[in-house]
């Protein structure tokens, strides 16, 4: 059955954009109503990854289809980051493989699971985002947007949308921050260490804001660049698209 | 060689602040994708070549029976034997006994990352015999008394300060003033000291990059030509290599060459390229009077299959190394085995056991850059990750994550509790990081010992969602 037009989207808020970062998840509101959705919030917790990569597979079965369940009645899941809806669209399907029915409504919304700037570039057809930031900014690659989710030029399209946005890229853009989940805190001195070039690499653009489409890797970013004293806000790039200036930077105070 | 695996941690924090190896590594992560970039991107055929190569690769796998009886019964047709060795102590009795039979003195060695495996040289040592490594790279590592840190360029962890003064300290029958500040006197002194070694060594032992059923010919890629040297000087050439590395024709060989080098140093075709097929004939000008091939099973069978039977595929170029941030900042030595890198953390504990392994499946971001250069296109997180099951159903994985996974999931299978509950520790948590960021958290050392951990906003999105939808 082809999507309602307005087609209705479940958001797939993420529990980091839920519990630390609320203003990315009402930015991506405003996007998916711009891109003519009709955006729905279920009720939900957690999509089971930190449980997946550990290899819980039962904890990780349970929260999959509760989620699956949360998610059935949508025409699209979006969520504002490659990692969670790579682990609805890869990892569902994996972990049910043994299991038909299941397999079946996970394969269902696998299909219907995407990232939020590709699914408004190359589903909903948006060309330009919402004017109200200004800036020069760089844009890390997220590894799961980049390669389980294929997001590398939707996001730099919208940014190129803003007048006052000016992108400068960085060297690697594309390598790992190092956040990787639990990895960060499981191997904090690798993790250190590979965000540590991270930063030399967002420092060395000039830039004065680092964006990207996850808000772990922004997170271990941000305190990687602040903990060094570098002066570089972080956000996430749904609240510049979305025109969203007023929001303190991931860990600052506001106001 | 003895696994060290399981000190992974430790070791990569040594590797973390050893100054010679960051200038080291610092190099080379800029060197080999570069190179291997730009092949690729020469070469419009690339990606289809890896499908071909990987359906030849599976192919062989599901046959791989039929496919390594074939190539037996060409060598013994070309006059070669081979020989089946279930695990390591199989493959060095067996080449213990050829050496031993032959009296044997002197053995002139090629570059084999399974001979590390199997711990050869040393056992060839206790046994009386000399083995001397002919790659350069390994002939400075054996000097060292160390093992490879990478399985293409084995001493990348090394300057050539310091292999200099290895030399110095080695080879004290040369003048001690000689120059030794280009590569290229290193190079001129390791070929010196090597000549002896290929002219009077009794056996030569090479591994083989592939196997090709039709031919019974085994290949080995070179830039150095050590390996011929090796295989066609002494009397009797002994190929030791793993049994995955079986392809079924010539055709099939030469679409993994056009692979290998590109993926692993970014050449077009390596400097030399051997075939071996039998020991010399009546008419031909030199080459060995026998040829014997060592066939080691050592836990790569149990992987047939199963979901792990992928990694079977490996053509052992590198490129998941080369492009890996994880390798980038410890180096090969951490993994503390054979195989390093992504392809060792997806290989290892099949062979060194999940246990000693433990930490390389997990010492991952699964950022996915290695499959993403993988020839064959092993899908090396998928592999790690079925490890990291494997971990958890054995109880190996530390307690901490166990816990932490349970107190967690506690929570967030149940919705409404999780929200009633999240709800109110982000406005606690909201209100203690009013500065906008924690220095330091209980039990979160592990982040805040060099990063500040961002503070929430204070109300979660679900609540204020709800607020806005009802207000």
């Amino acid at each position: 059955m082809p999507p309602a037009n307005p087609p209705k989207v479940g958001l797939l808020v993420t529990c980091l954009v839920d519990l630390f970062r609320p203003a990315v998840g009402f930015a991506a509101v405003t996007l998916l109503e711009r891109a003519g959705c009709q955006v729905t919030v279920p009720s939900q917790s957690c999509c089971g990854q930190p449980a997946w990569n550990n290899g819980d597979r039962t904890t990780a079965e349970a929260l999959a289809r509760t989620m699956i369940q949360a998610f059935e009645g949508c025409d699209y899941v979006v969520a504002p980051s490659g990692s969670c809806s790579g682990m609805l669209r890869k990892h569902y399907p994996e972990l049910f493989r043994d299991d038909p029915a299941w397999a079946a409504r996970a394969a269902a919304l696998a299909d219907r699971t995407w990232e939020l700037t590709r699914f408004l570039t190359d589903i909903m057809g948006m060309d330009t985002a919402i004017p109200g930031f200004a800036g020069t900014v760089t844009y890390h690659d997220s590894c799961s947007g980049l390669r389980e989710m294929g997001v590398k030029e939707q996001p730099r399209r919208l940014l190129a949308s803003l007048p006052g946005v000016d992108l400068t890229e960085m060297q690697g853009a594309d390598v790992c921050c190092g956040f990787g989940g639990t990895f960060c805190v499981k191997y904090p001195d690798i993790s250190t260490h590979m965000v540590t070039e991270k930063v030399e690499a967002i420092v060395g653009t000039g830039a004065d804001t680092l964006l990207a489409g996850d808000l772990g890797c922004l997170m271990n970013m941000a305190g990687r660049l602040s903990r060094l004293g570098h002066d570089i806000d972080v956000r996430h790039v749904a609240e510049v698209l979305a025109g969203d200036p007023d929001t303190a930077p991931i860990g600052r105070a506001e106001g | 060689m003895q696994p060290h695996s399981a000190d992974f941690p430790a070791r990569a924090a040594d590797a973390l602040t050893d100054p010679d190896l960051r200038r080291a590594l610092t190099k080379f992560k800029t060197g080999f994708p570069v190179n291997r970039a730009r092949a690729v991107a020469n070469l419009p055929e690339f990606e289809a070549l890896r499908d071909a190569a990987k359906a030849v690769k599976d192919h062989t796998l599901s046959h791989l029976d039929h496919y390594l009886e074939a190539f037996e019964a060409r060598v013994r047709d070309s006059g070669g034997h081979v020989h089946w060795a279930r695990d390591a102590a199989e493959a060095r009795s067996i080449i213990l006994r050829l050496a031993t039979e032959r009296d044997a003195r002197l053995i002139a060695k090629g570059k084999s990352m399974v001979s590390e495996e199997i711990g050869l040289n040393a056992a060839l040592e206790a046994a009386g015999i000399k083995a001397v490594e002919t790659d350069l790279g390994e002939y400075i590592l054996q000097i060292r008394g160390e093992v490879p840190s990478h399985i293409v360029a084995p001493a990348l962890h090394l300057s050539k300060e310091q292999v200099a003064a290895d030399f110095r300290r080695t080879h004290t029958h040369l003048p001690p003033d000689r120059p030794l500040d280009q590569p290229t006197d290193l190079l001129a002194e390791a070929r010196g000291e090597l000549r002896d070694v290929f002219l009077n060594a009794d056996i030569g032992i090479t591994g083989a990059n592939f196997l090709v059923a039709e031919t019974g010919s085994t290949i080995i890629v070179t830039n150095e030509g050590n390996g011929d040297l090796t295989q066609t000087l002494s009397r009797c050439h002994i190929v030791l290599t793993g049994i995955e590395k079986v392809v079924p024709t010539l055709a099939d060989a030469t679409l993994m060459l056009r692979l290998l080098a590109r993926s692993a140093t970014g050449q077009e075709i390596t400097a030399y390229t051997t075939f071996s097929t039998g020991p010399r004939r009546a008419d031909d000008a030199d080459g060995p009077r026998e040829f014997h091939v060592v066939l080691l099973d050592n836990g790569r069978s149990a992987l047939l299959g199963t979901e792990m039977q992928e990694v079977l595929r490996c053509i052992r170029c590198g490129a998941c190394m080369n492009h890996c941030p994880v390798y980038h900042a410890v180096g090969g030595h951490a993994y503390g085995w054979v195989y390093p890198g992504p392809i060792g953390a997806a290989l290892d504990p099949a062979l060194i056991g999940v246990k000693e392994a433990r930490h390389l499946p997990n010492a991952s971001t699964f950022c996915g850059k290695c499959e993403s250069v993988c020839p064959v296109k092993i899908p090396l997180p998928k592999i790690m990750h079925r490890w990291r099951e494997v971990e958890f159903e054995r109880r190996l994985s530390p307690p901490s994550v166990r816990q932490g996974l349970w107190a967690w999931a506690l929570f967030a299978k149940r919705p409404r509790l999780y929200r009633l509950v999240t709800a109110i520790a982000m406005r606690v948590m909201g209100w203690m990081g009013k500065e906008g960021a924690f220095k330091s958290l209980p039990l979160a050392g592990g982040w805040t010992g060099t990063r500040d951990f961002p503070a929430p906003q204070g109300r979660t999105f679900q609540s204020l969602y709800k607020d806005r939808r009802h207000g």
